[in-house]
């Protein structure tokens, strides 16, 4: 986060444990982060990593039973919204935090017209009449760009393709203005150059809307061409935040480094064999000790089997959670 | 591999996968899906033709038409030079050894009652007349090439992960020996650290073992590592077929161009100095395609002639082929 910025949204400590039959997952593990005024924060991860369920926990998503929380605060707007109650809850998602999920199929409602679903929230958030819901309905889809909206509101949405039921999702998430929109793998199932539309559409709605956007991924393609600052996950944790420029040109860890080296490109260079993360990802089954990666890691040393790496803040505002100083190629010294 | 005097092992002429659409109690046909719409190519031996193109532009249907996994309705298909496009039956089983298909989704295509070891015998059972020991120690043999511990027989596909399944699957693909392959979006289930390892391996075993492959998929970068020539499909058509390096650094069909600059780098200063070509609208029913060129809908160099005629399907001076009326 740019220094002086009071930040919108402030993340410590957060820990998510599901409860299942077959004992305690981890999902997520002391993460803290913050989230400045009008910023696109950029979370990447693989499958598990733990990057939807932080956003989700942080929400209060997550069915309970099985997720708990089990420590932790997010400070939005001077209060704790894990402390909310339910009706607290609901007020402030879909009014001042808006989501935008992967499949808009699935988390569009089937059997209700499109406009009914936009104006949802306008009419519960905002008590619009029923009129001036309309009126911003055909206001909202037209910012995203959905052409001819009025007589689309009668639609429902198995008469839209993909991308225009993204949109249309986009559409709903905005509706009250939000001041924090997450974005979960937002254009995943979207073919690519209706993903370069759907881009094209938020870089264009943030600097008019001016609100903050947490943008989940795993596709680091995305994240360069859209995002501010980026966050990797690896194993329900944070393993290195940063600038993204600074990000890309110097990667610290060596996870992020690996990643970006087994990505393959349209543009660069050609490689004749692609590099590779043997291994697998951690099994999240218990409090982790040691540093997640450790098993796939190259640069492996002594001290990652048996302590977790806590956060190092390095130069401006590059965090990294590793033992080994990709600036010296040695072990870091204790700090 | 671009050699003139091989043959090709694979000839597709034409090809064309119509899907009947019916209607009402009657079931009346009123028309058809145009999954495939008159394609063809070529593939040389030991070569792998990348085929990429958006969901719903027919990739997927081409590779199982190819495969003879449906009756085609049009065209014809030679594998070593043998016509399989109007084999039935008894013939056309006897030809399945030789071209095998690895599936996008591992979990959907391995039975989950069924070992491993089972699984990658079934094929062996089924085409090879082999005793028990000789199919358990080609089964070992296969887990082996695959790099999966021979020990994981007697497991079920749910024990393993997304990328070891995948492995499961080319075993069992590799089982008979095929010499042509198919890979539908082998990789695109699969977390990006895992893609790298499965493709690692695909190369691996095409050079120890000389397999052919056509590698569907829609993730532009990954086919421009693993491929030796490249087709672009839209909405049914090859719209351009090139040799790797010059498709990607020049392509030639508007198609090809919007589909490329629309592929994020993951390099912020690239991205941030990038041109893109941004199409309008969405991809037209295959059910009721436009009126002379496919694409002349979303082209950003659409003329008056491409709402008219269809654009032939023709090589250039330079060896590419390409279907624009551009390039006349």
């Amino acid at each position: 986060m740019p220094d002086g910025a009071v930040p919108i949204l402030d993340v410590t400590d957060l820990k998510t444990v599901f409860k299942t039959r077959g004992g305690e997952v981890h999902a997520v593990n002391s993460v803290s982060f913050d989230l400045a005024p009008g910023e696109l924060l950029g979370v990447v991860g693989e499958s598990g990593s733990g990057k939807s369920v932080t956003m989700m926990s942080l929400i209060g998503l997550l069915p309970s039973p099985p997720a708990e929380i089990r420590a932790g605060s997010v400070m939005f707007e001077g209060r704790d919204i894990l402390k909310m109650t339910a009706n607290e809850l609901r007020n402030i998602r879909g009014s001042r935090i808006g989501f935008v999920f992967q499949d808009p199929m699935t988390s569009l409602n089937p059997v209700f017209s499109v406009g009914f679903q936009i104006m949802e929230p306008l009419r519960k958030h905002m008590g619009l009449s029923k009129k001036q819901a309309k009126a911003r309905a055909v206001e909202l889809l037209e910012l995203v760009g959905i052409p001819d909206p009025e007589p689309r509101l009668a639609d429902y949405p198995h008469q839209f393709s993909g991308g225009m039921r993204q949109r249309v999702m986009i559409a709903i998430a905005l509706a009250c203005d939000p001041k924090v929109l997450i974005a979960d793998e937002p254009t995943t199932a979207l073919d690519v150059t209706i993903q370069a539309q759907i881009l094209e559409l938020v870089r264009e709605l943030r600097h008019k809307l001016g609100m903050a956007i947490i943008w989940i991924t795993h596709d680091l393609g995305v994240i360069a061409g859209i995002a501010d600052r980026v966050m990797v996950m690896y194993g329900g944790q944070i393993v290195e935040q940063a600038p993204v420029r600074e990000l890309f040109s110097n990667p610290l860890h060596p996870y992020t480094r690996a990643l970006l080296e087994t990505l393959p490109s349209v543009t660069g260079q050609r490689t004749e064999k692609l590099m590779t993360i043997e291994g697998q990802p951690p099994s999240l089954s218990a409090q982790p000790t040691s540093c997640p990666f450790k098993a796939r890691c190259s640069k492996a040393m002594d001290i990652c089997g048996t302590q977790n790496p806590s956060i190092f803040r390095l130069s401006g505002s590059h965090d990294v959670a590793c033992f080994w100083d990709a600036t010296t190629g040695k072990a870091r010294d204790a700090g | 591999m671009l050699d003139k005097s091989t043959t090709p092992i694979l000839k597709v002429q034409n090809l064309k996968m119509y899907f009947p659409i019916y209607k009402g109690i009657m079931r009346r046909h009123v028309g058809n899906v145009m999954a495939v719409d008159d394609i063809s190519f070529e593939i040389n031996p030991g070569e792998t033709l990348g085929l990429v193109g958006e969901s719903g532009c027919g990739k997927s249907s081409a590779g199982r038409a190819i495969l003879r996994l449906y009756d085609i309705t049009g065209g014809s298909i030679q594998l070593e030079g043998i016509e399989i496009s109007t084999m039935k039956g008894d013939a056309l089983r006897r030809l399945r050894p030789e071209m095998q298909m690895i599936f996008q989704d591992p979990q959907a295509s391995l039975n989950p009652r069924m070992t491993v070891g089972a699984i990658i015998a079934e094929p062996l059972n089924e085409h090879k007349n082999l005793t028990k020991a000789e199919t358990q120690a080609r089964v070992n043999e296969l887990m082996d090439a695959v790099g999966l511990s021979r020990d994981f027989t007697k497991r079920f596909p749910h024990e393993f992960s997304g990328g070891q399944r995948q492995r499961i699957g080319i075993a069992r693909a590799l089982a008979l020996n095929p010499k042509f392959i198919v890979c539908d979006e082998p990789i695109a289930a699969l977390d990006v650290s895992i893609q790298a390892q499965v493709v690692n391996l695909l190369e691996e075993l095409q050079e120890r073992l000389g397999l052919t492959y056509l590698f569907i998929s829609h993730d532009l970068s990954m086919v421009r590592h693993i491929a030796d020539r490249v087709a672009v499909m839209y909405l049914g058509k090859i719209v351009e077929l090139a040799g790797r390096d010059q498709l990607y650094d020049s392509p030639q069909h508007p198609y090809t161009q919007a589909l490329l600059s629309a592929v994020p780098e993951p390099d912020p200063s690239v991205e941030s100095t990038r041109q893109r070509i941004l199409l309008e609208g969405d991809v037209p029913s295959p059910a009721n395609p436009p009126k002379g060129c496919n694409f002349s809908t979303r082209c950003p160099r659409v003329m008056d002639i491409c709402k008219i005629d269809v654009p032939e399907f023709k090589q250039l001076t330079d060896g590419r082929y390409v279907a624009c009326h551009l390039m006349e």
